[in-house]
């Protein structure tokens, strides 16, 4: 009988019931939205701030000028590798097209698209060993486009002359120096010049904040001597404070959001029962006692926090989806532990919106239904 | 023995004496009717009689109980094991249906019991329509649900305020006629009215005005011209 009235009384009085059910469901769409934002923050901002480049760079240790690569990979043993993103080698030459010299940087494409995701290429990353990436700058001043076949010559680490015929595949702007450089693959590089296993830096990307940099720039100092590992500070610093003001800006929101849906429950729940006076006073007279009508009505509201503990569920992953699509450009991971974590919380924060009310049910006078108010 | 009594029962609203110095004994198995101008104390009586309020004076002894003593949760465990309440505005949970409106009662009562409900629908005459809502009755039918759910538990007092004043003829014969069989089957009814047909049943009518009880009429009593019109009334039946 119990269930009976308070499924009837919801179903056969919709309207009321559905303004609370919405209360609560924006409520819980809006905090799973949040929470799961917010975990997932770190992840996405993460890759955000790393995508702003390596935030570590090693470089030849001492007087040499020039690292060898042996070195380096005794350096990335150091590094966890679920942390490390990526570890680009760069090793310059010079290089000429028509008779003008200019930089040419032997490279992995692969683990440069990690290092640095912000290049921006137009035409195709380099594929096969005779592609090339060549800077935005170079491409305005030689008017070379993706697809234009060039000839780069240049002189061999042995003093020998080389000739290549070779593809632009792609076009980079950096905004930066890169902008005039001619990028192909190191092996490429490394065959023309004739020797291999060295490059001037190897930029690296790690997901960690500044203590673990710090402690691994100290351990691969130790374990690969020929290495001199130097931190990019400005970015990894301001990584860790935007991370935690943001966060504290989502927990702030949801706090709020937690409170005003709170306070449109009670305003609702408040409304229900000035407008079912003349029941509770009819159930009193015919002898409910306190405790059945404040159970009839947190029982209500405790139904209208799970329902719209789950509506707000489903709805707060797709909002969630939809916030991460725009503010990130992908999709947010969901941790499902939140689901019913929401839900709970919803069904916490409606009976908590009800207690005001169903005390005033509970005080509804039985007299009042005799009186013809 | 007396079911119900009232010794100087007063109620006062500020400076409004809506019952004042009222002493009346109700006999088990009576069938009192209690008349008087409106503002005259009528519901203030039934609100006192039924546990719904206490007086500002004066003593109840219900079924042996003395009132004043109880507790409010006690006031309701009578309200609830020994009183019928039948109303004017029927009072009926307009999203339950008729048959969920009488296991309600049952329900705060004790458990409920379709079969019995059923029962009781049926002898109001309304089993055909217990699973309509309240508002797909007509009054005269939501009325016999109001009835049905007082009887439901089988009370020792029914209490009844206007029970006819929103009914047409027709539907209140058929409410009197519920009302009679009650009464022949030993129950004790208090009815509050206007209507001298209604009243005209009674043992007893209790006259009421401002707030006192101005006159008492047996039922052998009941002056001859209303006595013609209940015999016109009857024959014309
Ligand atoms: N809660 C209250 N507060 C103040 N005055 C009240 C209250 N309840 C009733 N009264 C007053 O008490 C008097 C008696 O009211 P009561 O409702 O008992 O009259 P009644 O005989 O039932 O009238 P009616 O025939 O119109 O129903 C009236 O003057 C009314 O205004
Ligand atoms: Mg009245």
């Amino acid at each position: 009988m119990f269930m009976k009235m308070l499924v009837s009384s919801l179903i056969r009085r919709r309207s009321r019931m559905l303004a609370a059910l919405c209360a609560i469901a924006i409520g819980a769409t809006v905090l799973l939205g949040m929470a799961a934002i917010s975990y997932d923050i770190p992840r996405q901002m993460g890759r955000e701030f790393r995508s702003y480049g390596a935030n570590m760079v090693l470089v030849a240790s001492g007087e040499d000028a020039l690292l060898k690569l042996e070195d380096s990979d005794r350096a990335a043993e150091v590094i966890p590798e679920k942390s490390l993103v990526g570890m680009t080698p760069y090793r310059y030459e010079i290089v000429r097209i028509n008779m003008q010299g200019y930089t040419a940087a032997g490279t992995d494409f692969d683990q440069a698209r990690r290092t640095s995701p912000y290049w921006n290429v137009s035409g195709a990353w380099p594929k096969e060993e005779n592609d090339i990436l060549i800077g935005s700058d170079i491409a305005e001043f030689t008017r070379l486009a993706p697809g234009s076949a060039i000839n780069i010559t240049g002189r061999a680490s042995d003093g020998a002359r080389f000739r290549r015929d070779m593809t632009v595949s792609g076009i980079v702007r950096t905004g930066s120096v890169e902008d005039e450089f001619i990028f192909m693959r190191l092996d490429t590089l490394d065959a023309l010049m004739g020797n291999s296993g060295v490059a001037e830096v190897v930029e690296v990307s790690i997901a960690a904040d500044e203590d673990e940099l710090n402690a691994l720039a100290a351990a691969i100092s130790n374990h690969a001597p020929g290495v001199s590992p130097r931190l990019v500070k400005r970015v990894t610093q301001s990584e860790t404070t935007v991370l935690s003001k943001l966060q504290s800006l989502v927990f702030l929101v949801s706090l709020i959001v937690l409170v005003l849906t709170m306070i449109c429950v009670a305003t609702t729940m408040m409304t229900v029962v000035m407008e079912r006076r003349k029941e509770i006073g009819l159930k009193k007279a015919i002898g409910a006692d306190n405790r059945s009508i404040a159970a009839e009505f947190l029982g209500e509201g405790m139904l209208l926090g799970v329902m719209g503990g789950i509506l707000g569920t489903v709805l707060g992953y797709f909002f969630a989806q939809a916030v991460s699509m725009n503010v990130f450009g992908r999709g947010v991971i969901l941790d499902w532990r939140l689901m019913p974590a929401t839900v709970l919380v919803s069904v916490a924060v409606t009976v908590a919106a009800c207690l005001w009310p169903v005390k005033r049910a509970a005080d509804v006078e039985p007299a009042l239904v005799l009186r013809g108010e | 023995m007396n079911i119900l009594e009232l010794k100087n029962v007063s109620m006062i609203y500020g400076q409004v004496k809506a019952l004042y110095d009222v002493s009346l004994s109700v006999e088990q198995g009576e069938w009192l009717a209690i008349m008087g101008p409106s503002g005259s104390g009528k519901t203030t009586m039934m609100n006192i009689i039924g546990c719904m309020d206490r007086p500002t004076n004066g003593s109840v002894i219900l079924d042996g109980e003395e009132l004043s003593r109880l507790s409010p949760a006690e006031l309701t465990a009578i309200r609830r094991d020994k009183i019928g309440l039948i109303f004017q505005q029927f009072h009926l949970i307009s999203y339950l249906t008729a048959l969920e409106n009488v296991m309600v009662a049952q329900y705060y009562h004790s458990m409920i019991d379709e079969g019995e409900a059923l029962l009781a629908m049926e002898r109001v005459g309304l089993k055909e329509r217990a699973k309509h809502l309240p508002r797909q009755l007509s009054g005269g039918e939501q009325q016999r649900v109001c009835i049905a759910r007082a009887l439901i538990n089988y009370p020792r007092l029914i209490l009844a305020d206007e029970p006819t004043g929103n009914l047409d003829e027709t539907n209140e014969h058929i409410v009197m006629e519920i009302l009679r069989k009650l009464h022949n089957g030993g129950s004790t009814i208090i009815v509050v009215t206007h209507d001298p047909e209604v009243a005209v049943e009674a043992d007893r009518t209790v006259f009421l005005e401002h707030g006192r009880i101005s006159n008492v009429v047996r039922k052998n009593d009941v002056p001859d011209a209303v006595k013609a019109k209940d015999m016109q009334l009857s024959s014309a039946r």
